[in-house]
């Protein structure tokens, strides 16, 4: 799915013309980037969180020389898929497993499987 | 920032869009990614990034709190790569703020740079 099939697969749901879907998509996205490039956390709730971690720099090996080279400091990116995007993917792919809290979020209801949390 | 704060942004930048609809477009795009992942889809968005779904095969695991062997079920976790342009413009800022042996005097060359330490990372 790219942008363009974004923009087909919400403009119709959000009673909008396809122009102002396509401007929205756009932003949405450059917002995002802006924001992660000042450093900030975005949480979208029922999808997920991008954060931007920082990384001290370390020693490596350039594997093909073998020789050791200093891997400087650095800003990366990582996305944490909300439970709720999970279960979305997993949803009809698995019947509920006891024991395990990845299966326990049919309907969002607290299922509570484990006897530690008293 | 939050996903309300994402939609006060959006219509800040364009006015013309009516609030309920920029709501309602915003939270669409969302769903629509969501949608799109759990059938199994590959999202791709130039200058971003994309998600792609990886499967993880069954196995046996241990309840930490009891050390117990529990069946884990096969499942299917999602993934962000970032693209290009966005890791770089993540990465920018800092290498100017924390490495200052890595530019000593105000060399104004951060793509360049950055392209060559991601090859080595």
């Amino acid at each position: 799915m790219t942008k363009a099939d974004i923009v087909e697969r919400i403009y119709e749901r959000a009673k909008a013309s396809k122009k102002d879907a396509s401007d929205v998509v756009d932003l949405v996205f450059e917002l995002i980037k802006a924001r992660l490039e000042a450093g900030e956390k975005v949480k979208l709730s029922g999808f997920g969180n991008f954060v931007v971690n920082a990384k001290r720099p370390r020693k490596g090996r350039n594997p093909q020389t073998g020789e050791e080279i200093i891997i400087s400091g650095r800003r990366v990116l990582s996305f944490k898929a909300s439970q709720v995007l999970k279960n979305a993917i997993n949803d009809g792919l698995r019947p509920v497993d006891g024991g395990n809290g990845a299966a326990a979020g049919q309907a969002g209801a607290p299922v509570d499987q484990h006897p530690a949390s008293r | 920032m939050t996903k309300r704060e994402l939609i006060e942004a959006v219509i800040n930048e364009r006015s013309s869009i009516p609030r309920r609809e920029a709501e309602a477009l915003v939270n669409s795009v969302f769903a629509s990614l969501a949608e799109a992942l759990a059938r199994g889809e590959r999202i791709e968005i130039r200058g971003f990034g994309s998600f792609i779904v990886k499967r993880r095969n069954a196995r046996e695991g241990l309840n930490p709190k009891t050390g117990e062997v529990v069946s884990v079920m096969a499942k299917r976790v999602p993934f962000f790569k970032a693209g290009k342009e966005l890791k770089q413009r993540v990465d920018r800022q800092p290498a100017e703020m924390t490495a200052p042996a890595a530019a000593p005097t105000g060399v104004a060359v951060p793509q360049a740079t950055a392209a060559v330490v991601q090859n080595e990372g």
